[in-house]
Order: C-alpha cells, then sequence, then structure tokens
C-alpha cells in the first residue's frame, strides 16, 4: 500500500505544477466529452484554447473578460487564506454595479470628468456594503457567512431586475428592461481604436500587484498568512478573529464592487438584468487556482478568461452550448483540488519503507 | 374559502419536499463529520438526468431513479475528493456546485421546452375524497410520503440503532472511532453518498413532479437553503420537519401574495425565502453555546487514520 506522510512544510513546486496539471488534465477530459459529443476533439480544443490567443481582437477580449475575475478573484484570496469565505462575490458585483450605476441613471445628462472617478467608488462602497451584511451577522450572531453571502446573491440579483424593469427603466427603451445609455462621460475610455480593452483593464492588472505588496510587505497581511496558516497561533499573538472576518469581506466586497461598476461602464454601458456571466462565482475557481496569491490569480484570470471566450467562439462555429464552459471550471477545480494532496503530503513507496525500517 | 386553504397547502407540501429530501440526506451527511456544500450541484444533476430519463422513456418513475443515482454518483465525485484525497470540504462543495451546474446545463440542452407525464397524485378509494383531510391526508403525489417515510427513517436511525450511534461518533470524534475499529472513511462515504441520493430525489422532485419541466438553474438556491435546514434544525432531523415547512409556506405565501397584487414588487416578495433563510440563520446562530453542543465536533475537518 502506498502511504501518506504530511509534509512539514508546504511543497513549493507541487503547490504550483498543480494549477498547470489541472488545465492539462482539463483540456484531455475536455477532449473526451467533446468526443462523446461527436465532436471532433483537436478542433473544438483548438477553439477552446487556442484559438482566443491569436488574433489581437481575440487578446484583448481576454483582457477584458480576465479583468472582473482577477479583481474579485484577489479580493476572494485574502478571505480564502484567512479561512473567511465570502461566496457571494456574485451579489456584491451586482451591488456595485447598482450604487456605481446608478449615479449614472440619475445623471444622465452630466458632462462632468468626475462622473466615472466618482461611480467607481461608489462602486466600491456599494460592494463593501454588500459584504458587510454577513459580516456582521458572522461577527454578531455567529452566523455562517458562506449561507448569507450565498444567499445575497440572489437578494441582488432580484433587486436588479426591480430598478431595471421598474424605477429605472429606460423611457424610451421599448419596454425592454435595462437603464438608459450612460453618458459619454460615464464610459471607461477604450485603450485601442476598434478594441475593447479599455481603461477599467489596466486598473485591474495593477491590482494583483498592489494586492502583493499589501499582503508580502504590510502588517495587514501577514495577520492575514499567519490566520490562515496558523488560527490558534495567530490568536494567541492577539490577531483579533473579528476584524480578520471584516475585513476580509470588505476587501473582497469592495473589489467585486469595483468589478461591477467597471463592467457596466465599459462593455456594457447600462445596467441591465444579465451584467455578470457569473463572474462571481467563477472568480472562486479563479482564486483557487492562482494559489491564493495575488500574482497566480493574475495568471489564472487570464487562463479561464481563455475558456471563457473559447466558450463563445465554439458556440457560435461549432455549435457546442455555452454550459461546456461551466462545467470545465468544475473539472478544473476538481483536478485541482485532487492534486493538492501532494503539496501537503509525501507519497511513500512501501519498499522504501521498509528499506528505512 | 376552504378549498383556497385546502390548496394552499398542498402546494406548501409540495414546496416543502424537495427541501426536505436534500435537507435529510446533507443531515446523515454532517452527522458523520463530512460538509458537502454541493448540495445545490447535486440537486441539478438530479433534475436534470431524472428529467432526460423520464423523456426519453416516457416512464417518470425511471426517471426518478435516474435522478437518485445520478445523485450518488456526483457525491462520489466529491467524497473521493475530501475523503481519499483529503481536499477541503468547503473548496471541493462549491467546485461540485459550479460542476452540476455546468453539468445540467449541458445535459439539459436539448430538453428545454419538453414536457413529460409528472407523476401524479395518488388516489384512494373513499379516503382521498373525504372533505379536507381527504386531500390534505391522502391527496399527495407518492414523493410527499416518501419523503416523510425517509425523514421517519433517518431519525430512527440516528436515535434508536446501533449504526446510527456509530455513525454519530465518527462525526463526533473520528480518532477515537477509528481507534475502537470502526472503518471511519467507509462509513464517510456511506453518508455523503446517501446525501447525494437525497439531494438527486430532491432535485428530482422539481423536474418531474414540481414544475414538470427543466430549465437551467432551477434549484433556484434551494440546495443552500436545505444547508440552512440542517443548521437550523440543529442536526436533529424530526426539526428538519418544521424548516421545511416553514419555507414551503414562505414560497406559497410569497406567489399568493404576488397573484393577490398587494401592490408590493414581485422582486421584493421573490426576496422573502432567501431573506427568510438569513433571518433564520441568525435567529439559530446567535445561540453560540446551542450550535457548539448539536454541531458534529468534526464537521468539515478531513481525517487520515494514522495506520
Amino acid at each position: 500500500m502506498l502511504r501518506l506522510e504530511p509534509r512539514s512544510t508546504q511543497s513549493f513546486a507541487a503547490a504550483w505544477l498543480s494549477p498547470v496539471m489541472a488545465l492539462v488534465l482539463t483540456a484531455i477530459t475536455g477532449g473526451v466529452i467533446f468526443l462523446a459529443m461527436g465532436k471532433d476533439p483537436s478542433t473544438a480544443l483548438y477553439i477552446y484554447f487556442i484559438e482566443p490567443l491569436t488574433t489581437t481582437s481575440g487578446l484583448s477580449e481576454v483582457a477584458v473578460k480576465a479583468g472582473p475575475l482577477i479583481l474579485i478573484g484577489v479580493g476572494l484570496s485574502f478571505g480564502f487564506r484567512a479561512g473567511v469565505w465570502n461566496i457571494g462575490a456574485e451579489g456584491q458585483y451586482i451591488a456595485g454595479a447598482i450604487v456605481g450605476g446608478g449615479l449614472a441613471v440619475y445623471f444622465y445628462e452630466s458632462e462632468s470628468t468626475l462622473l466615472l472617478p466618482a461611480m467607481l467608488v461608489f462602486g466600491m462602497l456599494g460592494g463593501m456594503a454588500w459584504a458587510a451584511v454577513p459580516a456582521l451577522l458572522k461577527t454578531r450572531f455567529n452566523a455562517n457567512e458562506i449561507l448569507v453571502s450565498l444567499m445575497l446573491v440572489y437578494v441582488a440579483e432580484l433587486l436588479l431586475v426591480h430598478l431595471v424593469q421598474g424605477p429605472w427603466r429606460n423611457p424610451q427603451g421599448w419596454g425592454f428592461p435595462g437603464t438608459r445609455m450612460f453618458p459619454d462621460v460615464a464610459i471607461m475610455p477604450l485603450l485601442f481604436s476598434g478594441k475593447r480593452a479599455h481603461l477599467g483593464t489596466l486598473i485591474t492588472l495593477a491590482v494583483p500587484f498592489i494586492a502583493w505588496f499589501i499582503l508580502a510587505q504590510t502588517r495587514f497581511g501577514f495577520t492575514v498568512r499567519v490566520f490562515g496558516s496558523a488560527p490558534l497561533a495567530a490568536r494567541h499573538a492577539g490577531v483579533h478573529g473579528h476584524r480578520i472576518i471584516w475585513h476580509s469581506l470588505l476587501i473582497g466586497g469592495g473589489l467585486a464592487g469595483l468589478a461591477g461598476v467597471i463592467e457596466a461602464t465599459s462593455t456594457i454601458g447600462q445596467l441591465m438584468p444579465n451584467i455578470s456571466p457569473g463572474y462571481g462565482f467563477t472568480a472562486i475557481i479563479v482564486a483557487f487556482l492562482g494559489r491564493l496569491h495575488p500574482v497566480g490569480v493574475l495568471l489564472a484570470g487570464i487562463a479561464i478568461a481563455v475558456t471563457y471566450i473559447g466558450g463563445e467562439g465554439a458556440q457560435i462555429s461549432a455549435g457546442l452550448p455555452k454550459a461546456v464552459t461551466g462545467l470545465f471550471q468544475g473539472i478544473i477545480l476538481f483536478y485541482l483540488l485532487a492534486f493538492d494532496l501532494f503539496t501537503r503530503y509525501k507519497i511513500i513507496l512501501p519498499s522504501r519503507r521498509t528499506a528505512a525500517q | 374559502m376552504t378549498e383556497l386553504i385546502i390548496a394552499s397547502m398542498m402546494t406548501m407540501m409540495t414546496a416543502a419536499t424537495p427541501l426536505m429530501f436534500a435537507a435529510t440526506g446533507e443531515l446523515i451527511c454532517e452527522r458523520s463529520g463530512v460538509l458537502n456544500l454541493g448540495v445545490e450541484g447535486m440537486m441539478l444533476i438530479g433534475a436534470v438526468f431524472g428529467f432526460a430519463t423520464a423523456a426519453v422513456t416516457g416512464n417518470a418513475s425511471l426517471g426518478l431513479l435516474a435522478a437518485g443515482a445520478s445523485g450518488i454518483l456526483a457525491s462520489l465525485i466529491f467524497a473521493f475528493l475530501t475523503l481519499t484525497m483529503l481536499s477541503n470540504q468547503v473548496a471541493t462543495g462549491l467546485a461540485l456546485t459550479i460542476f452540476g451546474t455546468g453539468l445540467s446545463a449541458l445535459v439539459g440542452f436539448d430538453y428545454v421546452g419538453e414536457t413529460i407525464d409528472r407523476i401524479a397524485a395518488i388516489h384512494l378509494p373513499v379516503l382521498s375524497d373525504l372533505p379536507v383531510v381527504g386531500p390534505l391526508l391522502f391527496g399527495h403525489d407518492p414523493l410527499v410520503y416518501l419523503s416523510f417515510i425517509l425523514l421517519i427513517g433517518v431519525a430512527l436511525f440516528l436515535n434508536r440503532s446501533r449504526w446510527g450511534m456509530i455513525l454519530k461518533a465518527v462525526g463526533d470524534s473520528d480518532v477515537s472511532a477509528h481507534a475502537i475499529g470502526y472503518p471511519v472513511v467507509l462509513i464517510r462515504y456511506a453518508a455523503v453518498a446517501f446525501g447525494g441520493l437525497m439531494a438527486g430525489l430532491g432535485g428530482g422532485y422539481l423536474s418531474l413532479v414540481y414544475t414538470p419541466l427543466w430549465a437551467e438553474n432551477m434549484t433556484a438556491g434551494r440546495g443552500w437553503i436545505a444547508l440552512a435546514l440542517v443548521v437550523f434544525a440543529s442536526w436533529r432531523p424530526e426539526r428538519v420537519l418544521f424548516g421545511a415547512i416553514l419555507f414551503g409556506g414562505i414560497t406559497i405565501l410569497q406567489l399568493n401574495a404576488q397573484a393577490a397584487g398587494l401592490g408590493i414588487p414581485a422582486a421584493f416578495m421573490s426576496m422573502l425565502p432567501y431573506i427568510a433563510t438569513i433571518v433564520v440563520l441568525v435567529l439559530i446562530s446567535r445561540d453560540v453555546v446551542r450550535i457548539r453542543l448539536n454541531a458534529p465536533a468534526c464537521l468539515g475537518r478531513p481525517f487520515r487514520a494514522e495506520r
């Protein structure tokens, strides 16, 4: 029998090899699934994983899609490190879009250049407010933050639907659910003409490095790391659990809210019911795939964005249902979690064990 | 008026039944010390495979079997990862829900908009025709009764049987249970599989009886509400019944209020079950001692046999 022996420290090589292995094995599994669906696996895999990277517009689209995933993923990784399970980022994203986008709905004739920055700030605050509910209920009443934050996703979705169908509906929208189009000053400037990559994409790329600095260099980053790896030791050292819960949720919610308002002010340009293709949930996978490390999250966000764009391409050119993307995301996480065994344990072969004894 | 009340109570039971199935299953799973957050995913998998089977074979009972079986298979992925590969239970449960959402959407792609013959309500001669008590006691579909029987069975199993004691021991102290010689991992595999079966049946109930049709994400958070119900029930099966009926009642109240047109926007009424879940969680969880006394001590902790 094989035997497991705990490692004294996590294996660095195994920790970073497992996401790569997970991606490779997901591609292989994907090939099998395509074969079972009667599609040519090599063509389908090419469309999914390679084609988005072959054109400049494809790359631009990947950057646009990766943006919200990275922002939310970085935010969540703080909490996940500390054992605070905020899985309602989808709701915080929507709340950010509502609060930030609401400014543009009320000032729809504005020509002020301050509108966009104000919207970004309001978006962050909206996401933080939405995340403050599970933080408050957890610290004050011990209510499980997983369930509370998740329930608030449904509440946020319904609130958005209500707003865009009712009080905020575009009076010139022929009854379609959706607000007025935002004024030009509330739209993210494009980086290149003809491509959808925008200023928000740049903000997104900067955030992981800021987060890396905070995690590695500040006292707060240190407490997050200690609290995650040794909660008991952290408590003895005077780290307050409640404070970690508040900080984790506010950071996660703030960045999710920022992602929501950036999305509303860039690719969409208004508020409407489907402002998220599940970014808040996919970002959970991105956070894990990136090993809860800001720079890892950056890479993972790009990798997962490729499958999103590939999924859209496959839907158009190969008639594959979009749901395949979601299936792939689940499978990636399964493989990753399985491989993590090797970062925490050594596999001892029986022959070596007898030799040692 | 009586007819309206009876009709409301009937629909309340059908709204409570999927929650009863899923929460009863998760309760056994958590009592063995395993927290499976994949209930929503397993329900979706059960719903889609149940519906697809019923649509292809034309037999809703076969569909129900497929729903339960697919729920078990999905839960075994979770069991392998958490119990054999010792992965984090929270992360793995989330992965199962994401996986189930994707898989069910893919499998169900061709079945959107199709219809099937739902599993019909039973009709007992004389008894079902009695006024008031007839429909309330003898007029439901068979699965409502099955969910009651399974709930009672689980209550008896946990409180009265030797194996129920062993299951609780495994959940409260895996190390001692292992030291006495019980197969901790095997028992947990069985508990997780039971949870999968019940979540699958709960999902199958939605697509085979409740609606009956398939739509993407049709569980709409019921798997998560079932998880909250287990906390609400303080891990006691008999209390699951109250919780499920409470939520069934809220669902019906909300639907009736929308139909009556009270002037409250529909979206706010639809929020009720989710907000009620949060309120219930807060009310139950604020009593920290009670949670600590009732929650399985090893809940969510990985277990590795030391030899």
